[in-house]
């Protein structure tokens, strides 16, 4: 085994075990710490990858702006440390048949593609791919319509939120 | 290579040729040695924080009229390490409640988050740490898990006044993340990397004159950043107490002050070499030791000016930092990008000189705006409170505010 | 991977390991002298009133989603900086675009009120 297969084995158990526990953990608050766990994770793979702007991009987006939004939202809600109630609700059946076949189509789907047998060849990905995603990104054959698009629905989002938050804030915000 | 021009690479060259002549293959003795690099390196930004703590209280001594640490060793140099010895050995004490892991990680991420930012930076022509061509957004990233530290400090300790302390701290610091970044990315799309060596070598003339305000707006930032005056609110002794780390003692507790520290200074670090050209002067590329020794002046330099306006400003309050960073701070960022990119662009087949005086020029009419619009609005609101004053009774409630913090 | 980046994972270990066995040290040197007194929660000599978990305003929240928002658009401009001197003048105008709806953004939430800290 290589380095880097070794790495990858143990980011990927931790991941897995991140994930279990970001679901079964009894309080909110440590659910959003396993996350956190899981999303730092994701970032290595990334680096396995060599995609270090992603890696980048997701401690910042993922573990710097959405796991603090989620702590924030879990700390904002005050029954937060005693919630200890059952992890279960009346649609845990359906939840976990729908889970399984997810997972049962994209094993199928993952088995038959041949592309997880071979190795990418080392050095295929250009050297610069930065400035090759900043090209592609205002490129009009390329991502240039998903480039603009992204910004509204960012501003929309941003719009939707300012519009639900401002409601809470002024009735002193019941959850 | 000479030892004296640059005992890093000589040093780490003769390390090399030792460990080949031990028999091992000349690329494992290659790759080992970043590796022993990336051990050191951490480890003296470490030992650096025992100078920098007896740098900055002599320098706040001086600005407050008083002599700072002078009883232990030569200008009491020795007295950090007297601190040592007393905050090693303290009781430490877990609240009752506490959620012990998160607990005891935060003031370990409040450390290893500042320590992980010195892995990019690049100390002269031929040691940096480690270059990544990501290194800017790094810096970035790494800062982030120090706001992780902070909220877990502030959650695990179940105290109230720790978690309004971290409340408060971490919508500062994300505010704050937002012109910062904003302003990181003209040095970046003026040199077009995103690698901090890459960076400080497209600066023959330094960010500070081509970006004066992105560079302003980076310095303010990043204090922000620190959490100090006068944006120490977090730590606001008469308000919540001391803020996220009431609950910490030993040295536990002295680990947020060793990241703090140690944080002040990285940012200076980071500010040279995005803005004033890190390494860069004269003889730096003959002699790489020189060019270490000018990173390290101006980065005291830059350091000094950080500690001096700690030692006299005023804390703000939390609306008013609010304001500044999203009605000031973050339009003359997006301005500021938005003028550096078009003038770039349009004078791109013109001389060095003309386009530089193009982009001094752009920032002085922004800064010129931004004073015109800003004494305006202001005057209109002094008129507005007057105008409420005179028709309140109650004319001091205005003045001096009752600020709702939870 | 590049031996560059695992370079960075010994950095980030041993940055996060120093503190970590500072802190163990020091907890060897302390002296453990516990008491239900000394651990009780400090809020100025007062005794703790309730719980901790009092309600905060929803302000915090809404900066940090205003915070995600404008985080995610200025990480889409990295890669348009750094490729900057391939791109045409369309393509740095659509970037200007894309600031300019940015901002659009950040006027709503003036307008609205949402930086108003009362």
């Amino acid at each position: 085994m290589t380095l880097e297969q070794i790495i990858f084995l143990i980011i990927a158990v931790v991941i897995l075990l991140a994930s279990l526990f970001v679901v079964t953990a009894p309080k909110m608050i440590h659910a959003a710490l396993w996350l956190i766990l899981a999303l730092a994770g994701v970032a290595v793979i990334f680096v396995l990858l060599q995609a270090p702007f992603f890696a980048v991009v997701q401690v910042i987006v993922y573990i710097g702006a959405i796991a603090v939004l989620f702590i924030f939202a879990v700390m904002l809600t005050r029954k937060a440390m005693q919630d200890t109630g059952s992890q279960l609700n009346r649609y845990s059946i359906l939840a976990a048949v729908i889970c399984i076949m997810i997972f049962g189509a994209l094993t199928g789907m993952l088995l038959s593609w041949g592309g997880s047998a071979t190795l990418l060849e080392s050095g295929a990905l250009p050297a610069d791919s930065i400035a090759d995603l900043g090209v592609a990104l205002t490129d009009p054959n390329g991502f240039l319509l998903p480039f603009e698009v992204a910004s509204i629905l960012l501003l929309a989002a941003l719009i939707g939120a300012i519009y639900i938050g401002r409601d809470r804030s002024s009735g002193e915000g019941e959850q | 290579m000479d030892f004296l021009t640059d005992p890093v690479t000589f040093i780490s060259q003769w390390v090399q040729q030792l460990l080949i002549n031990l028999g091992i293959p000349e690329i494992t003795a290659a790759q080992i040695l970043p590796g022993v690099g990336a051990v050191i390196l951490p480890l003296l930004a470490m030992l650096w924080v025992i100078f920098l703590i007896w740098y900055e209280r002599k320098i706040i001594g001086r600005l407050q009229d008083r002599p700072g640490p002078n009883r232990v060793g030569p200008f009491g140099l020795f007295q950090p390490f007297a601190d040592m010895a007393k905050i090693f050995t303290k009781e430490h004490i877990t609240p009752t409640g506490a959620d012990k892991v998160p607990y005891n990680l935060a003031p370990i991420l409040a450390v290893g988050g500042v320590l992980g930012m010195w892995a990019v930076v690049p100390f002269s022509a031929t040691v940096f740490g480690i270059d990544i061509n990501v290194g800017a957004l790094y810096i970035i990233a790494v800062g982030s898990i120090g706001t992780l530290g902070i909220i877990f400090a502030g959650y695990a300790s179940n105290n109230k006044y720790a978690m309004l302390g971290a409340f408060r701290v971490v919508a500062q610091l994300i505010s704050y993340e937002i012109p910062m970044v904003l302003a990181l990315l003209v040095p970046v799309l003026l040199s077009r990397s995103m690698g901090m060596n890459s960076i400080v070598q497209a600066q023959p003339v330094w960010f500070l004159v081509v970006a004066p305000l992105p560079a302003l707006l980076f310095f303010i930032s990043s204090i922000a950043e620190v959490g100090r005056s006068p944006f120490d609110l977090a730590e606001a002794e008469s308000e919540i107490v001391a803020g996220f780390n009431i609950e910490y003692s030993g040295l536990k507790f002295g680990m947020f002050f060793v990241g703090e520290f140690l944080h002040a200074f990285t940012n200076a670090l980071i500010f040279t070499a995005l803005f004033l050209g890190g390494w860069q002067g004269p003889g730096a590329e003959q002699y790489p030791i020189l060019g270490f020794v000018y990173f390290i002046l101006k980065t005291l330099v830059v350091h000094f000016l950080g500690i001096a306006i700690r030692g006299s400003m005023p804390r703000f309050r939390i609306d008013q930092v609010m304001q500044l960073n999203w009605k000031i701070f973050t339009p003359i960022a997006l301005l500021s990008l938005c003028s550096a990119a078009l003038v770039e662009k349009l004078a791109a087949g013109a001389g060095d000189l003309v386009r530089i005086s193009l982009h001094v020029a752009a920032n002085l009419v922004i800064f010129g705006v931004v004073i015109l619009v800003g004494t305006k609005s202001l005057k209109e609101r002094n008129a507005r409170l007057d105008d409420l004053a005179a028709s309140h009774r109650s004319a001091i409630h205005l003045v001096l505010g009752t600020p709702h913090d939870a | 991977m590049n031996m560059v980046w695992f370079y960075i994972g010994i950095f980030l270990i041993v940055s996060l390991g120093l503190p970590a066995v500072a802190i163990f040290l020091a907890s060897l040197l302390a002296p453990k002298k516990p008491s239900a007194l000394k651990s009780t929660i400090y809020e100025c000599g007062l005794e703790t009133e309730g719980e901790t978990w009092v309600q905060f305003k929803a302000q915090y929240y809404l900066i940090a989603l205003i915070f995600l928002v404008f985080d995610i658009e200025i990480i889409f401009l990295y890669p348009w900086a750094v490729a900057f001197d391939r791109l045409g003048l369309f393509a740095v105008l659509e970037g200007l675009l894309f600031i300019t709806i940015l901002a659009g953004g950040l006027i709503y939430a003036w307008k609205k009120g949402a930086f108003e800290w009362a």
